[in-house]
């Protein structure tokens, strides 16, 4: 579905991204660890097209088209949706009216999906003015099930969400990435997994998300170089265990 | 009476060549005086399709559903009047000063007659206007609209209106001024002064939609008792020439409440100089001005000034502008004058243009760069105008949404 080939990325006069190189396919969720500063929200940025992010050098592929020159809208309509971790506040536009112009000619159960996630009494307030960080995360995840994008990218979905809302937040991500457990009886797991179409690359720093969205792949990014792809809980428990520096040796 | 009238004709008469503090210098000698009469109208929806276009985007619905009276001023021709309410009166106010003596306590005295030139000429130029009278405890359901038309090119309106709401009413107005689409240049002169009684309630919401050539000169002035609430909303969003006011609210009466929204967009070739003042004159008063300006290439200036003469007296005010091409002006001027301990007094200004990490944010939920600039406009320009009846809230956002210019 996503094929990033030799990527590098600048953000003003600094390399940001220096050598990535990631396949994600249909059904398949990959985590990003890595430090602060270490390019993750850049990868994610220059996946969605934000003009900020220059590609230098490679390419992006998505369901087969080539993307790296591709507007962020285009690349929306084509299918890839995005949690932002800081967005902007956009004043006098009601959350209500955001939403509803992520499904353009769409019939959505707005006041449903809001319920879904206890969301309701901010629908008519200004798009995220003033919403608390785990607020923040309810609004992005209420315009991506309006949105309805193939391959999600996920921006430290759980970061400033309290406990209680985190399984929540964890069970939207599952339906939107067609993770749902059980219900479907009629289906063995594995056919329910060869069934699943939509993908996910999501950025977690505590790994908590993780208890609750299975992940197929885990990467580091460590310094702009995509490494250590593998087992997602071995390689956070590695991290957890060695730290980053290790990565580093992985690397060479 | 007559000596009382005199005395305001002389003024007049003194301050015929008085410049105006703000605005460029109009000569009125330019203008056409003399008016082609217009007869009656019995039914606003017999005016034609292109004139109830530009009455609608005044604001001003044809049709008179959810009105509780209409009065409609073509030139200077009184040509429609009509009440669904008891407790209201509404009648040119040349009839009214002609009806009733105590009315000439009214005139001139929120507003100066010799302000300046403009004010001198209505006064003795004067045709009409409307008198708009609301009685002690009456609250009205529906929004009152009166209509302020030009049909004849070149011509000179000049008017002076006179809102009353007595103690304990509750008044709407919507107010649209607007010219005839074969119009094209024009001046619209008009003063307007409100009375807000003893707890009384009175929103006015004014919708110009004048010609590229049309310059404009309104001076108006509320006086609010005690307890009283005054709500003022203007929108402007189509072009005009050269517009300037700067209306102004004295609150005398303790726990009186003024606020204004104003709503300016100036296109290229527009120069608007619209502010708004408050004075507040007794304790427990309070103030707030909101604007939100747009230039796509005209000049705006935005003024605000507040006044805090008295001890726990509470303003703010707040002027917001976008700049949305490569040409074009904002000048927001916020003022703030305590004269005593004991004032709040607050503001909050910002010009620019619109971010792009906004415009890009909701581009990546799949909106072309046009549709999502268009979304953060409308959000911009949505002051959330509060005290609104739901109806007059839904004409605002229809005017704002009707314009289509972005």
């Amino acid at each position: 579905m996503l094929r990033i080939e030799n990527l590098k990325v600048s953000l003003g006069d600094r390399e940001v991204l220096k050598e990535v190189n990631l396949e994600i396919k249909p059904g398949e969720v990959h985590v990003l660890f890595g430090p602060n500063g270490s390019g993750k929200t850049s990868l994610l940025m220059t996946l969605m097209g934000f003009s900020n992010y220059r590609v230098t050098e490679g390419t992006i592929n998505f369901k087969g088209r080539d993307i790296t020159g591709m507007s962020i809208d285009e690349r929306a309509r084509l299918g890839i949706g995005m949690s932002f971790q800081r967005p902007p506040t956009i004043k006098g536009l009601k959350t209500r009216q955001m939403v509803a112009l992520c499904s353009p000619g769409k019939e959505i159960q707005l006041e449903e999906m809001a319920n879904r996630l206890n969301f309701e009494s901010f629908l008519d307030r200004d798009l995220n003015s003033g919403f608390s960080g785990g607020e923040i995360k309810r609004s992005e995840l209420l315009q991506l099930m309006a949105q309805n994008p193939d391959l999600i990218l996920l921006d430290e979905p759980e970061s400033g969400v309290d406990l209680e809302s985190i399984s929540l937040i964890g069970e939207v991500i599952n339906e939107l990435l067609e993770r749902k457990p059980g219900k479907d009886h009629a289906a063995s797991s594995r056919e329910r997994r060869s069934k699943r179409a939509k993908a996910g690359l999501l950025i977690t720093h505590t790994g908590y998300i993780l208890n609750y969205v299975d992940a197929d792949v885990g990467h580091v990014l460590y310094d702009g170089f995509l490494s250590c792809h593998g087992n997602p809980r071995e390689t956070l428990r590695c991290i957890q265990d060695m730290g980053y520096q290790e990565c580093m040796r992985c690397m060479v | 009476m007559k000596g009382a009238r005199e005395n305001k004709l002389q003024r007049a008469r003194d301050a015929v060549k008085k410049t105006a503090l703000f605005g460029e210098d109009l000569d009125l000698g330019r203008f056409i005086h003399e008016a082609h009469l217009h007869s009656n109208i019995k039914d606003l929806s017999s005016l034609s399709e292109l004139d109830k276009k530009e009455l609608l985007t005044a604001g001003v619905d044809p049709d008179i559903k959810g009105r509780s009276g209409s009065f409609m001023q073509i030139d200077h021709s009184v040509v429609h009047q009509d009440i669904f309410q008891d407790g209201l009166e509404i009648m040119s106010t040349s009839e009214a000063r002609e009806k009733y003596d105590w009315l000439e306590d009214y005139y001139w005295r929120a507003v100066a007659v010799d302000t300046d030139k403009y004010t001198a000429r209505v006064e003795l130029h004067q045709e009409h206007g409307y008198f708009i009278r609301v009685l002690p405890g009456v609250k009205t359901a529906f929004p009152l609209q009166a209509c302020l038309f030009t049909a004849q090119n070149g011509l000179a309106q000049e008017v002076h209106n006179i809102v009353i709401a007595e103690e304990g009413s509750e008044l709407h107005i919507i107010s649209g001024c607007a010219s005839s689409h074969e119009v094209k240049a024009g001046l619209h002169i008009g003063v307007s002064e409100f009375y807000v009684k003893k707890g009384a309630k009175l929103s006015f919401t004014m919708i110009h939609n004048w010609a590229e050539e049309f310059a404009v000169r309104p001076r108006s002035a509320t006086i609010v008792e005690e307890n009283g609430v005054f709500l003022s909303n203007y929108v402007c969003m189509k072009p005009v020439k050269t517009l300037q006011m700067y209306p102004t609210t004295f609150l005398l009466g303790a726990n009186a409440v003024a606020r204004y929204n104003t709503i300016l967009v100036a296109v290229p070739g527009s120069f608007m100089d619209v502010g708004s003042r408050v004075y507040l004159k007794a304790p427990g008063t309070r103030a707030e001005m909101i604007a939100r300006t747009i230039t796509t290439g005209g000049d705006v200036i935005n003024r605000g000034h507040i006044v805090g003469e008295v001890a726990d007296s509470k303003g703010h005010l707040e002027c917001h502008g976008l700049i949305l091409s490569k040409k074009g002006l904002i000048y927001a001027v916020p003022e703030l004058e305590g004269r005593v301990s004991g004032v709040d007094l607050s503001h909050e200004a910002a010009v620019g243009k619109i971010a792009q990490e906004e415009i890009e944010y909701m581009m990546s939920r799949g909106m072309s760069e046009g549709d999502a600039t268009a979304a953060i406009v409308r959000g911009f320009l949505n002051v959330d105008i509060m005290g609104l009846p739901a109806e007059l809230q839904q004409e605002i956002d229809k005017t704002v949404n009707m314009q289509g210019m972005f």
